[in-house]
C-alpha cells in the first residue's frame, strides 16, 4: 500500500463528506430528503452486512431481524417504559449484539445455504415474535408512538436534522468500516473468505474472525434499527420480514461485493429505484426485476465497479492539473 | 416557413401556460396511498379503481364548488416505510390538501403522526378502532370500526342461544385487530371463548386448527380476517364435517368469497357487512339505496369486477371531503380539517356519517346489517 | 386429544408437506447441477396453480387438459429462465446466480399479477368433494392426489437418474462439473434439463395443491421458502431427502398448530430445524460437504 493509496482513500473520504453536505441544496424538494435518509438507513445496513457477505464471505439471509430487533427493542423502552433515547438506544443495540453473538456461534459453524437457512429461519422466528407477541409488539398492525430521539440537549424533529443524524453515523461507519478492512482484521476475513482451510492452517482463528464481524455487521444493522425507529416513530413487523433481509443482499452484491463504496451504490440505487418506476404504475414491479437482472448479468462487479472506472477517470484528471502525486498506488 | 412555425409554438406556450396556472388555482388536490400491490392489494386495488373513478365523475359534474379535483395516488405495497415516504411526497412534493387511505391499519398508523407533524387531513380507509379512538386532529377513517360488526354477531348467536364460541382469525393487520374485539367484548357480553386459534395469512391449510376446535365444547365459529384465508376454513370446515354455525367479519363481504369457498361450502355462513353486497335487497326508500345502487353500477361497469366494501371507504371519504369543502368554502387543509368535523346525515356506501369533534369516523353499528350466504348469494337477515 | 385428532394432523401435515417436498425437489435438482438456490422455484409452484386455472377460464379447456397445459408452459419458462438469464454467465460465482434467480422471481410474480390480477382464484378437485371418514379422521381425494403425485414424481425422478443415460449425465455434473465436462458432458444442457425438470415438478406441486389451498400470484414466496426449508432439512443434493424433509416439515407444522399455537406454528416449525442442523449440519440425509456461497 503505498502513498498513492492513502491518498485516493481521503480524496473519497472527503468526496463523500462533501457529497452529504452539498445533497441537502441540491434538492429540488423537500421530499427527496426522506428518500435519502432512507438510503442512508440502507447503506449503513448494506455495509454491514457487506462485511459479513462480501469480505468475509457468509451470508445472512436474517439480517432485517437484526434491524427490527433493536427497533422495537428501543422503540418499546421509550414508548411503553419511558426510557431515555440514549439508554433505550444502548440497550437495543447491546441485546442485537448479544443475539448475534448467541445465534451466532452455532449458526456460522455451517456452510453454505446451510449458513443461509439457519439465519433465514432466525429472521423467520424474529418476524413471528413481532407478529404474534401482540402484548408487547402490538401484533401484525404494529407498534406506535416511538418519541423523536433526544440527545444531550439535542433534538432533531425536522427532516434535515435527521438528514445530519443519519447520514452523519452513516458516515462514520464507513470510516469505522473501512479501518477494521485495513486493519488485521480485514486481512484475516479476506483469507477466510479465499480458503477458510488456509486460513486456519497459518494459524488464524476463523471462528473466532467469523463471529467478529457477524456481531459488527448485526450491530450495524442495530444502530439503523434504532435510528429508523425513532425516525418513524412507528415500527410494524411488515419491515422487517425476509423480503427486506433479500433486498439487503441485493443491494450488497448489486452495488459490488467487498466494496464499501458499492454498498452505498448499492443502497442508493435500489432505495430511489421505487420512486422514479412510480410514473410506470403496475408496471413498476416488472421493471424493478428486469434491471436486477440485466444489472447482475451485465455488470458482474456490480455497481462498484462502474463506479471504480469513473473515479478512475476523475484521478486521471485530477493527475492531469498535478493534484497527485505520479506515483501508482496499490489499491 | 421557420419563423411562422416558432411564432406559433411560442403562442401556443403561452397558451399552455397560462391554461395550466389557471386550472391550478382551482383544483383540489387530493393524495391518495392505497396498498394496491403487495399483501394487502385486494383492498388497495378497489380503492385505487374507485379513486379514479370518483375524480372523473366528480369533474365531469362540474368539481366542488366548481373546483375540479386531482387525484395523486401512490402504491404504499402494504409496506409501512413505503406508505411514509408516500406521505412525505404527496405533502412535500405533490402539495395536496388532503389525503385518502392508508388501506390498512398498520399503514395508517405509520403516518398518522406524520399527517399530525404536516397539518394534512388524512381519511384512511381502514378498520381498526385505535385510529380514531383517541381522537387526533387530523385524522379521520370512514370504514366502520371492528367493535359494532363484533356486537352485532354476539347479539345474533344469543339471540340462537349460543355461548360458547370458538375464534380463528388471521394473524394479519384485521385479524388480530378482530380477534381483541372479539375477546375483549365477550367478557362484557358473558361469552365464553373456548378456543382461540390463529392462522397465517398466507396459510393454505387450516385443518389442524379446526380439528383442534372440533374437539370443544364450541357451539358457534368465528373466523376474522380477508379472503383467502377464511374461504379456506369455511371449505376445510365442511371437509372435516364440523356442523356448528360459521360467523365471518365484514372483511370477506364479497362475492369472491362465495367463489373462493364454493356455494357448497359457504352455505349457511352468517355475517355482518355494510349494505353495499345486499344493495339489490335494500329497500328503495333507504336513504342509503341512491348511493348504493349508483356506486355498485358505476364501479361495475367501469372495471368489469364486482364492487367491493373497500372501494367504497374512498368513495365515502372522497364524499365527506366534498361535503367538508362545500361547508368550509376554502380548500386550505385547516379548513377542510374542520369542515370535516361539521359533516352531518351524509349517506356513504357504509352507512350514515355524523362526524363531530369527539368522534372523527360517525358511524353507528346501524352501519351493519347481518348476512347469510343461501343458494350462493348474499341474504339480508331480519 | 383424542386418536381421530392427532391422525387428523398427520393428514393434513403429509398433503401440505408433499407440496413443500415437491417443491424442495424443483431446488435440488437445480443445486445439484449448478450449486445455486433457485429463488423463482416458489415462483414456478405459483404459475402452475394460476395457468391450470386460466387455461380452463381462457381456454376453455376441460380440467386434465389445463393441467398438462399449464405444466408444459412452465417448463418450457424455466427453460428459456435458464438460456435467456443463466446460461449466459453460468461461470460467475454463485451468489451472483441466486440473485439473478431473485430477480427473475419478482419478474415472474410482477408478471403474474399484471396477467391474472391480485385476486385469489380455485380449480376444481380432481376426483370429487367429498371426504372420505378414516378412524375419525377426514381424507379428501385431492388429498390422496397430492401424496400419491409427489411419491409418483419422486419414484420417476429417481428411475430417471439411476437408468438412463441423461440421468446419470446431470448427476456426473452434481459431483464434479468440470470433470463431467471433460468426459464430454455438455454441461450447460444438463443445466438446462435440471430447469426444465424443477420447473416441471414445482408446476405439478402448484396444479394439484390449488384445488385444495386457493392459489394466487402471491402464493410462491411461501411455498417456495417452505420448499428451502424442507430441502435442507432432508439435506440439500438428495432428491429423497428434499421429499422427506418436506413431508417432516408439514407435520411438524400441523402437530405445532394444533398440540401448541397456531399463531407460533411456523416459528416451532424452524426452531426444530435450526436445532436439527446445529447437531447435524447438512440435514438429515445430507452427506458432508464443504461447498461455499
Amino acid at each position: 500500500m503505498g502513498p498513492g493509496f492513502f491518498s485516493r482513500r481521503i480524496v473519497g473520504l472527503m468526496f463523500f463528506a462533501l457529497a452529504i453536505l452539498v445533497m441537502p441544496k441540491t434538492l429540488p424538494n423537500d421530499y427527496y430528503l426522506t428518500v435519502l435518509i432512507f438510503a442512508g438507513l440502507n447503506s449503513i445496513l448494506a455495509i454491514g452486512l457487506n462485511l459479513l457477505l462480501g469480505y468475509a464471505g457468509q451470508i445472512s439471509l436474517g439480517h432485517a431481524a437484526f434491524f427490527g430487533l433493536a427497533a422495537y427493542t428501543s422503540g418499546i423502552l421509550t414508548a411503553t417504559h419511558g426510557w431515555p433515547f440514549l439508554g433505550a438506544a444502548a440497550a437495543a443495540v447491546f441485546l442485537v449484539g448479544g443475539v448475534a453473538w448467541l445465534i451466532g456461534r452455532p449458526t456460522l459453524k455451517l456452510k453454505g445455504h446451510y449458513l443461509a437457512m439457519g439465519t433465514l429461519g432466525f429472521g423467520i422466528i424474529v418476524y413471528i415474535l413481532f407478529n404474534e407477541a401482540t402484548a408487547i409488539t402490538g401484533g401484525p398492525s404494529g407498534f406506535s408512538g416511538i418519541p423523536k430521539p433526544v440527545m444531550l440537549g439535542w433534538k432533531p424533529v425536522k427532516d434535515l436534522e435527521f438528514y445530519y443524524l443519519i447520514w452523519g453515523i452513516a458516515f462514520l461507519i464507513f470510516l469505522l468500516s473501512q479501518h477494521i478492512m485495513l486493519s488485521r482484521n480485514g486481512r484475516a476475513l479476506r483469507a477466510i473468505h479465499t480458503s477458510e482451510a488456509g486460513a486456519s492452517a497459518l494459524g488464524i482463528n476463523v471462528a473466532g474472525y467469523k463471529l467478529f464481524i457477524f456481531v459488527v455487521s448485526a450491530l450495524y444493522a442495530a444502530v439503523a434499527g434504532v435510528l429508523y425507529a425513532h425516525y418513524v416513530t412507528f415500527v410494524s413487523p411488515g419491515t422487517f420480514g425476509f423480503p427486506f433481509s433479500v433486498q439487503l443482499v441485493t443491494m450488497v452484491v448489486l452495488g459490488g461485493m467487498a466494496s464499501l463504496w458499492g454498498s452505498l451504490a448499492g443502497a442508493l440505487f435500489l432505495t430511489t429505484l421505487p420512486e422514479f418506476l412510480r410514473m410506470v404504475e403496475n408496471f413498476d414491479i416488472v421493471i424493478y426485476g428486469a434491471i436486477l437482472v440485466l444489472c447482475m448479468i451485465f455488470l458482474p462487479g456490480g455497481l462498484a465497479e462502474a463506479i471504480h472506472r469513473i473515479a478512475s477517470l476523475f484521478v486521471k484528471v485530477f493527475r492531469r492539473i498535478g493534484l497527485f502525486s505520479k506515483r501508482e498506488g496499490a489499491g | 416557413m421557420k419563423k411562422y412555425f416558432s411564432r406559433y409554438f411560442l403562442a401556443g406556450v403561452c397558451v399552455l401556460a397560462i391554461f395550466a396556472a389557471a386550472n391550478a388555482a382551482d383544483t383540489i388536490k387530493i393524495g391518495g396511498i392505497f396498498s394496491a400491490t403487495g399483501p394487502a392489494s385486494f383492498i388497495g386495488e378497489p380503492e385505487k379503481n374507485t379513486a379514479k373513478m370518483v375524480e372523473e365523475a366528480i369533474n365531469a359534474a362540474g368539481g366542488i364548488n366548481g373546483a375540479k379535483i386531482e387525484f395523486i395516488i401512490y402504491d404504499d405495497e402494504t409496506d409501512a416505510t413505503k406508505a411514509v415516504t408516500a406521505f412525505d411526497r404527496l405533502v412535500k412534493m405533490d402539495k395536496v390538501a388532503v389525503i385518502v387511505g392508508p388501506s390498512t391499519t398498520g399503514n395508517t398508523l405509520a403516518v398518522v403522526p406524520k399527517a399530525e407533524e404536516a397539518g394534512i387531513p388524512l381519511v384512511s380507509c381502514a378498520a381498526a378502532k385505535k385510529i380514531t379512538s383517541p381522537v387526533k386532529k387530523w385524522v379521520f377513517k370512514t370504514a366502520p370500526s371492528d367493535e359494532p360488526a363484533v356486537r352485532k354477531i354476539y347479539k345474533h348467536a344469543q339471540g340462537s342461544g349460543i355461548s360458547k364460541l370458538a375464534i380463528i382469525t388471521a394473524s394479519d393487520g384485521f385479524g388480530a385487530a378482530g380477534r381483541e374485539e372479539l375477546l375483549s367484548i365477550a367478557k362484557e357480553m358473558g361469552i365464553e371463548i373456548v378456543a382461540d386459534e390463529v392462522f397465517g395469512p398466507k396459510d393454505t391449510d387450516m385443518t389442524a386448527q379446526l380439528t383442534k376446535i372440533k374437539g370443544t365444547a364450541a357451539q358457534a365459529i368465528v373466523c376474522w380476517g380477508t379472503n383467502p384465508g377464511p374461504a379456506v376454513v369455511t371449505r376445510n370446515r365442511v371437509q372435516l364435517g364440523i356442523k356448528t354455525p360459521l360467523y365471518m367479519s365484514h372483511g370477506v363481504a364479497s362475492k369472491k368469497f362465495i367463489e373462493l369457498a364454493g356455494a357448497e361450502s359457504a352455505e349457511g355462513v352468517m355475517l355482518p357487512a355494510g349494505r353495499l353486497i345486499v344493495e339489490d335487497q335494500v329497500a328503495g326508500d333507504h336513504p342509503q339505496k341512491k348511493v348504493l345502487s349508483t356506486y355498485k353500477k358505476n364501479y361495475e361497469t367501469n372495471f368489469k369486477q364486482e364492487v367491493s366494501t373497500f372501494g367504497g371507504h374512498v368513495r365515502d371519504a372522497v364524499l365527506l371531503i366534498a361535503e367538508a369543502v362545500k361547508i368550509s368554502g376554502s380548500t386550505e387543509p385547516a379548513a377542510i380539517r374542520d369542515g370535516l368535523e361539521k359533516v352531518r346525515k351524509v349517506y356513504g356506501t357504509a352507512g350514515e356519517f355524523n362526524l363531530s369533534a369527539p368522534d372523527h369516523n360517525g358511524l353507528t353499528d346501524e352501519a351493519f346489517v347481518m348476512v347469510k350466504i343461501t343458494g350462493g348469494d348474499w341474504r339480508m337477515m331480519k | 386429544m383424542t386418536q381421530g385428532q392427532i391422525l387428523q394432523y398427520l393428514i393434513s401435515g403429509v398433503t401440505v408437506g408433499s407440496t413443500y417436498g415437491l417443491a424442495g425437489l424443483g431446488f435440488t435438482v437445480i443445486y445439484n447441477t449448478t450449486e445455486i438456490i433457485n429463488f423463482a422455484q416458489g415462483e414456478f409452484v405459483m404459475l402452475g396453480g394460476m395457468l391450470a386455472v386460466f387455461a380452463m377460464q381462457w381456454w376453455g379447456l376441460p380440467l386434465p387438459l389445463a393441467v398438462v397445459a399449464a405444466v408444459a408452459i412452465v417448463t418450457a419458462i424455466g427453460v428459456l429462465i435458464d438460456r435467456l438469464t443463466i446460461q449466459p454467465v453460468r461461470h460467475r460465482s454463485p451468489i451472483h446466480l441466486v440473485i439473478i434467480t431473485i430477480g427473475i422471481s419478482i419478474l415472474l410474480r410482477g408478471g403474474a399479477m399484471l396477467l391474472f390480477g391480485k385476486d385469489t382464484f380455485s380449480l376444481p378437485p380432481f376426483t370429487g368433494g367429498s371426504p372420505i371418514l378414516f378412524l375419525d379422521a377426514a381424507i379428501l381425494p385431492q388429498n390422496l392426489w397430492v401424496v400419491g403425485t409427489a411419491i409418483l414424481v419422486l419414484i420417476a425422478m429417481k428411475l430417471f437418474f439411476e437408468l438412463t443415460i441423461t440421468g446419470k449425465a446431470m448427476l456426473a455434473c452434481s459431483y464434479d462439473a468440470r470433470a463431467a465436462s471433460l468426459m464430454g458432458i455438455n454441461v450447460g444442457t444438463m443445466v438446462t434439463l435440471s430447469f426444465a425438470f424443477s420447473a416441471m415438478s414445482g408446476a405439478i406441486a402448484g396444479v394439484i395443491l390449488a384445488p385444495i389451498t386457493l392459489t394466487s400470484y402471491d402464493v410462491g414466496i411461501l411455498l417456495g421458502l417452505k420448499g428451502f426449508a424442507g430441502c435442507i432439512l432432508g439435506g440439500l443434493g438428495n432428491p429423497f431427502g428434499a421429499v422427506a424433509g418436506g413431508v417432516l416439515l408439514g407435520v411438524i407444522e400441523s402437530l405445532g398448530a394444533g398440540l401448541f399455537s397456531s399463531g407460533y406454528k411456523d416459528a416451532i416449525a424452524f426452531v426444530l430445524l435450526l436445532g436439527l442442523l446445529f447437531v447435524r449440519p447438512s440435514g438429515l440425509f445430507g452427506k458432508k460437504m464443504g461447498e461455499r456461497v
